[in-house]
């Protein structure tokens, strides 16, 4: 059994699951097969970015999060949200109604993640000046993006840069506040409202930190359930949101496509949508690319607004944000000297805290951690890929004649697990038609092959 | 283990086909990251310098657990003086190659840099062969 180097949000349910292979053709990683006619996630390879989830026609891929009524084991119940969830709503509905929303469900305070932007936007320009030998630095925003390096760009790790993501910023903001005023930390519980499956990967299992400074996850069209309920329903009169200045324009935009690279230095590019990103990386790793500064990189098409768990069309989510942010702008984003309390108050302890320790290389292509014993393997997968079809069918079960090659290589499937090595096995006499029906139902299942024998 | 490229000269859109190809070779054989880094950043300059200047070429490459050979050779114009083409920044390439990004005169200089080995030899009029070697095993 390999080692498991990733917590994974995904779970594919095996009992809703019809092995329709949707998922498996859509992972931009090639981390499903089907097997008993179901789709199975093969943890080492999944990076959470969610493609699966949403191709998925009977729902039977869900993502893991907290409890709703996990709050309520805490005094202090904070909800961290995202800026993008304001941008779910209606425009005739405020963030105040909203945030008022958030409180009647129980939570005691609600902070808008991007507040961390304050204190991060400094610490990234100041680290592209101290990495200067590094380039492209590469956000650590989207961690479903650290881990498609992690697996497919092994040689661009060190270009990540080590700092935390504004969430974690604005936990830790949270947790120093409150310990001030008194509370002690087994009383706080601060939740996260995700956009995303990779996020919530990300808090259950950091790369880079030791443990999360979240306590717990909500999923955001969960939330946006709940509170749209409350709005509806006449909305609630808990508008007693303490007076926490708001976001700046750019912490409204930074999750959106371009929100970093707007406010970095140099030559900049933002790049969103998955297989948009793993194109651009490989030119990146071969250095045909190399004038590049900063390079801001989000699994999600409109970057966060796209994602899985947005219950809005992306599209009018930007627009909305957008708007916010230019209403921002015009009365001015300067947020003066820092109060008592805000998040640039506490500049120079968050700062102190921002770095990431290491972002390491956990390669998915290796044959083997020998060289020799890989390089065998490597000639008898050279040999299968020239046998193989190339119709990328995925009647083997998996996403490609590649991937078919590669999983035989690793022991993983066999050459008769293609159905064009059946013909000829077939023809030679060397397998039975017996022998490859039993084989497709092994690959498809024993229920997928039943409807058949009723035809006459 | 052996693997070869053919390479069409002038045709940049497919410049650096070859040196993904093999990219993905060397992750599939565990090849540590920084050496993968070094041995596809020679290998893409050399193939693109066959596109740029001859008429077509082959990569061949051999890679045993010890070291990775990369054997370019190109039918192609030559390199008439071998040293001033090493100098940094210098370039015969045509105002329209340096206008899709190429050609900054930088290629050979960083070939040197990030192979183990180097050697050039090229007829004027014939073609260039570039052999380039890095070694896997410190």
């Amino acid at each position: 059994m390999d080692k498991q180097y990733f917590h994974h949000a995904l779970n594919i349910r095996e009992e809703v699951c019809i092995g329709c292979s949707h998922c498996m053709r859509v992972c931009p990683t090639e981390a499903i097969r089907v097997r008993d006619g179901k789709s199975r996630l093969e943890a080492n390879r999944c990076i959470d970015c969610g493609e699966c989830y949403r191709v998925c026609p009977v729902e039977a891929i869900t993502i893991e999060d907290d409890d709703f009524n996990k709050i309520f084991d805490y005094t202090s119940r904070i909800a961290l949200v995202p800026a993008i969830f304001m941008g779910q709503f209606p425009e005739d509905i405020t963030a105040a109604q909203i945030f008022a929303g958030i409180k009647d469900l129980g939570f005691t305070h609600v902070f808008e993640v991007e507040q961390g932007v304050e204190i991060l936007r400094f610490a990234m320009t100041e680290y592209a000046k101290t990495h200067e030998h590094l380039r492209p630095l590469i956000s650590s925003f989207c961690p479903a993006v650290v881990r498609l390096i992690q697996v497919k760009f092994p040689s661009l790790t060190d270009n990540i840069m080590l700092l935390r993501p504004p969430l974690d910023i604005a936990a830790a903001y949270y947790r120093k506040l409150l310990t001030d005023q008194g509370a002690s930390e087994e009383e706080m519980g601060i939740f996260y409202v995700t956009p995303c499956a990779a996020k919530i990967a990300a808090v259950k299992s950091p790369v880079g930190e030791e443990s999360s400074v979240i306590t717990g996850v909500i999923n955001m069209d969960v939330l946006y359930n709940k509170v749209y309920r409350i709005i509806k329903k006449g909305g609630s009169h808990n508008f007693d949101v303490p007076g926490i200045r708001p976001l700046s324009s750019y912490g409204i935009t930074w999750s959106l496509t371009s929100g970093e690279k707007d406010l970095m230095e140099g030559r900049c590019l933002a790049i969103d949508e998955i297989h948009n990103v793993i194109a651009f990386l490989e030119k990146v790793e071969n250095e045909e690319i190399t004038d590049i500064d900063f390079l801001e990189l989000r699994a999600c098409d409109q970057s966060c607004a796209g994602g899985v768990l947005t219950n809005g069309n992306r599209f009018l989510t930007t627009d909305r944000l957008r708007k916010r942010a230019n209403i921002r702008k015009l009365k001015g984003d300067d947020p003066g000297k820092p109060e008592e309390k805000s998040i640039t108050y506490y500049q120079d302890y968050l700062l102190e805290n921002i770095n990431l320790t290491s972002v390491y290389p956990r390669s998915m292509h290796k044959f083997d951690d020998d060289m020799g014993v890989a390089m065998k393997k490597m000639n008898r997968f050279n040999e299968l890929i020239k046998l193989f079809p190339q119709v990328d069918c995925g009647v083997c079960g998996a996403p490609s004649c590649q991937a078919l090659s590669e999983d035989i290589v690793k022991e993983k499937a066999k050459l008769t697990d293609c159905i064009f090595v059946q013909k000829i096995y077939e023809q030679r006499g060397s397998l039975s038609q017996e022998d490859t029906l039993r084989i497709m139902k092994n690959i498809w299942g024993d229920e997928r092959m039943n409807p058949y024998s009723k035809i006459e | 283990m052996h693997f070869e490229y053919i390479i069409d000269g002038g045709n940049f859109a497919k410049a650096g086909t070859a040196s993904s190809l093999f990219k993905k070779v060397l992750k599939q054989l565990n090849v540590d990251p920084k050496l993968i880094k070094r041995t596809v950043v020679a290998l893409y300059e050399a193939e693109v310098n066959i596109v740029a200047h001859a008429y077509n070429g082959v990569i061949r490459i051999d890679i045993d657990t010890e070291r990775i050979y990369i054997n370019l050779t190109d039918k192609g114009p030559g390199i008439p003086d071998i040293e001033l083409a090493m100098q940094k920044g210098y370039s015969t390439a045509t105002p329209e190659v340096r206008e899709m990004g190429f050609g900054a005169g930088m290629g050979l200089s960083n070939i040197k840099a990030n192979a183990d080995k180097l050697k050039i030899q090229s007829e004027v009029g014939k073609g260039t062969t570039v052999e380039i070697e890095i070694l896997l095993k410190g």
